[in-house]
């Protein structure tokens, strides 16, 4: 096994001299977080402006259950898609297992929820302080929700950058549907579990620095837009 | 609930707006917060609501905006323009503006887009029309109190309306952006829009009504023109509350 200083030293040149396994890793892992990003942005946007402007029987119990997905373990949603993508399960003959789709399918299901559930908190707020003048003009629905997602701009972006956080991270959902199949479906979080356990900790490491460089570029991204919101008074 | 235009009181003048409230009720619960109001607002001109805190003021001004549904009777609101109950003839500003998350064009200019017209010739000219010329590209959140009611005030005149309803308008400004309000207020009203417009403050209400209404308890104390309701009230409750005494 390497010791740690050489090994970080030897991450660090991977990092910083392109090695092409490190950037084929780190370009899946963006490519399947950002298309899961893309599609839990899509559908829980739609949701989350439909429960904000909307009342109906049975909503209270959609927030209760909405809220309680944001704690979805990962590795039940992979073992749940798992079981639906496998050659004997409803999806098989899709053939998608084991493939960057499969990955993307299954962090879309887990962070959907949490972009729905954060967003319609948002916009349930700012319809509240809006809801007067909106019935003063009339607003038709679209209208209404066109306006809140626009207002509500830097706070949605802030959450799907934590939604693409929490994907970009996750490991026991991909690990299970995409199998960790070199140049296939190997991804940060999953080669640096295998690498580790090899004792290979170069790559560890070395994906462990682009991860923590991720995350701090997220959250200087969320903190930027917080601030400049403040400062327009757009927040 | 409002009524079509159809079905209103026959004692409307067609081309004037004409706002009718008959046996106008709202209850909390088993609590009556309001009536029976009947009520005969008709042409233009300027009508000033006064009453103390909890006399139905604002209620009665939502519901004669349609921004909420009576517990009984009537209300209707027609105007020239109006083909029906709606809105879009009648405009209201409110004590707190609220106003949308963008600059100050975009607040004026998401009023327009609903009414199909996007011209920004003719936001500023509204814009000017508030003394907000200048204005267009700061965050309206970050103006002033009185700058953020003008700029409530352009974007309810986007609308085009007949009927302008003021909620307290200038209940937090100060006297010079009370006056700017005042003169706005005016310019409106000889335009040919038919001003309600809620105060406490009686002094505003003689510079600016043509006609006063007083509320006390939920119900219409005195309704009159100005000169006659603020010179020489007739009921107890509306000498008492322009006398100072309180009423409640």
């Amino acid at each position: 096994m390497q010791d740690i200083s050489s090994a970080f030293e030897l991450a660090l040149s991977m990092v910083l001299g392109g090695d092409a396994d490190l950037v084929e890793i780190v370009a899946l892992s963006l490519r399947v977080s950002l298309s899961a990003l893309l599609i839990a942005v899509v559908i829980g946007l739609a949701v989350s402006a439909t429960l904000a402007v909307t009342r109906f029987p049975g909503r209270g119990a959609i927030l209760v259950l909405l809220n309680a997905l944001m704690g979805l373990p990962p590795v039940v949603v992979g073992l749940i898609v798992y079981l639906h993508l496998s050659r004997a399960g409803p999806l098989g003959f899709l053939g998608l297992l084991y493939t960057p789709t499969a990955m993307i399918i299954a962090q879309a299901i887990l962070i959907t929820p949490i972009i729905a559930a954060l967003s319609r908190q948002i916009l349930e707020d700012l319809h509240d302080e809006y809801a007067e003048q909106f019935r003063s003009w009339s607003l038709s629905w679209r209208a209404k929700v066109g306006a809140l997602l626009w207002d509500g701009r830097y706070a949605l972006i802030t959450v799907g950058l934590a939604g693409f956080g929490r994907a970009i991270a996750e490991v026991g959902a991909v690990m299970i549907v995409g199998g960790n199949i070199d140049h296939l479906t190997r991804v940060m979080t999953t080669a640096i579990a295998l690498e580790t356990s090899k004792g290979d900790l170069a790559l560890a490491l070395a994906l462990g620095i682009v991860l923590l460089l991720l995350a701090l570029v997220i959250n200087g991204l969320a903190m930027t837009l917080r601030m400049t919101a403040g400062r327009l008074a757009y927040a | 609930m409002l009524k079509r235009v159809a079905d209103l009181a026959t004692d409307a003048v067609p081309g004037r707006v004409a706002i009718t409230a008959r046996a106008l009720t709202y209850l909390q619960g088993d609590r009556t917060l309001l009536g029976p109001v009947d009520l005969d607002l008709q042409g233009a001109g300027r009508v000033l609501i006064l009453g103390p805190n909890g006399a139905g003021k604002s209620l009665l001004l939502r519901l004669m905006h349609g921004l909420i549904a009576p517990t009984s009777g009537t209300v209707s609101c027609a105007t020239p323009s109006a083909n029906g109950p709606g809105r879009a003839t009648q405009a209201m500003v409110f004590q707190r503006p609220v106003l949308l998350r963008r600059s100050v064009a975009a607040n004026v200019d998401f009023v327009l887009k609903q009414g199909g017209r996007r011209r920004s010739a003719e936001r500023d000219a509204l814009l000017a029309r508030v003394g907000l010329d200048g204005f267009q590209r700061q965050p309206a959140r970050k103006l002033s109190g009185g700058e953020q009611q003008r700029l409530a005030i352009a974007r309810a005149l986007a609308v085009a309306p007949d009927v302008l309803f003021l909620d307290e308008p200038t209940a937090n400004l100060d006297p010079a952006a009370t006056a700017q309000i005042e003169t706005i207020v005016r310019d409106v009203s000889e335009a040919g829009t038919k001003i309600v417009f809620i105060t406490h403050d009686i002094g505003q209400a003689r510079r600016l009504a043509d006609e006063v209404l007083i509320m006390a308890g939920g119900r219409i104390a005195e309704h009159g023109p100005a000169s006659q309701v603020l010179g020489a009230p007739q009921t107890d409750a509306a000498r008492a509350f322009l006398d100072g005494r309180l009423v409640f």
